[in-house]
């Protein structure tokens, strides 16, 4: 866990949103800005970590958790929004309640021109497909907006993303040395 | 049981009905959790009889072993049984390696395989040119597997499930039929709502 305990703040209010709502499944298909969130989830004895070779397969998980009682989110970096669209009508069908949190990249200081197509794009095929889209990008607010988002899917029951802006990420080091 | 490998992803061998098949697992599991993957194995899940525990898939191809595995995860106390068809599992076959991982010992995925898509036209799917389900399951590790080329062995793959003692794939090699369509509920919202009532559980 040691690189945890570097991991910025706003990281891990992610995940306190998630382990104080009782969540029990975190599927994800990592990226650098859900590190911690995956790491505490494999930590953490009360909480299945399901490492995904594709993020559709996560909106199946986390649908199969509902049907069993319990909450779970999925986490996944913009490009997977792609990647979900047709399984997406699995949550539109059946009104699962849902959240996903989603790192943002092909929007702010991209050095990789191939993130920008679905980057761009990914609000929109989140929207649609019937699911609502807040955004963050200030730090300090990063608690409050997953916070919202979690009462939203799981006390309303609604079908939520939220979009981490590339900006709160920072600038991805290209250079190894 | 057991075939050795030359014989896997052939038409060579005995196929059994899938509607007798299906039918007696259930018959043989009754208290199972089904999740069904969209197409015929829907129609022979729903023909064997409605269960308010069957959750059917009418779309979202590929879906069925990841509801699966979610399933398996929350209820380790319940058996959980995921039946779909060669096509659907093929679309999703990368989950069979998230399952794997997590190994939930209460989870069996069944897959019907009559080595064709069967709901398009009854196109030849991979696993009738050269792919071996069983084989691909395995090396993802999945601890267990079995194939099923005689209807005697249903007795068997019902006592895995009902076992919960490891996470087991099961191809079943199935005759190239189209029985009679046996359509089950459309409305996925009212599915889910039964199935959650079965369990104790309100809406949301």
């Amino acid at each position: 866990m040691n690189s945890t305990v570097s991991a910025p703040g706003w990281q891990k209010s992610v995940f306190d949103v998630l382990r104080e709502g009782d969540v029990k499944q975190i599927a994800y298909v990592p990226d650098a800005g859900h590190s911690y969130a995956i790491q505490a989830a494999i930590a953490d004895p009360g909480i299945e970590d399901v490492v995904l070779t594709t993020e559709e397969e996560g909106v199946g998980v986390v649908s199969g958790a509902w049907l069993g009682g319990q909450r779970a989110v999925l986490l996944m970096q913009s490009s997977g929004v792609g990647n979900c669209v047709n399984m997406f009508s699995l949550l539109e069908m059946c009104k699962f309640p849902f959240l996903t949190l989603v790192t943002m990249r092909g929007e702010y200081a991209e050095f990789n021109p191939w993130q920008i197509p679905m980057g761009s794009t990914t609000q929109q095929a989140l929207e649609i497909m019937g699911i609502t889209v807040f955004r963050v990008d200030d730090p300090d607010q990063v608690g409050e907006v997953v916070s919202a988002a979690f009462d939203q899917a799981f006390l309303a029951g609604e079908r939520v993303a939220v979009l981490l802006g590339q900006r709160l990420i920072g600038r991805k080091k290209w250079e190894r040395k | 049981m057991n075939a050795h490998n030359s014989t896997i992803g052939t038409l060579a061998g005995e196929r059994l009905d899938r509607r007798e098949f299906v039918a007696t697992l259930l018959d043989r599991a009754p208290e199972a959790l089904v999740v069904t993957g969209l197409g015929s194995p829907s129609y022979d899940v729903f023909a064997a009889g409605e269960r308010d525990r069957n959750f059917y898939l009418w779309g979202a191809m590929g879906a069925a072993v990841p509801t699966g595995l979610g399933l398996a995860l929350a209820r380790p106390d319940e058996s959980v049984v995921v039946i779909t068809g060669d096509g659907e599992q093929l679309m999703g076959i990368g989950a069979l390696g998230s399952v794997a991982v997590k190994a939930p010992k209460n989870l069996t995925i069944v897959v019907l395989d009559n080595g064709h898509f069967g709901e398009t036209g009854m196109q030849r799917s991979h696993s009738s040119l050269g792919a071996d389900l069983a084989g691909i399951a395995s090396s993802f590790g999945i601890a267990r597997t079995e194939r099923v080329r005689d209807i005697a062995d249903v007795d068997h793959v019902a006592q895995i499930v009902t076992a919960r003692e490891g996470t087991t794939f099961v191809q079943v090699f199935i005759e190239q039929t189209e029985p009679p369509r046996a359509l089950p509920p459309r409305d996925g919202t009212a599915v889910k709502n039964k199935f959650r009532a079965a369990l104790g559980l309100d809406t949301f």
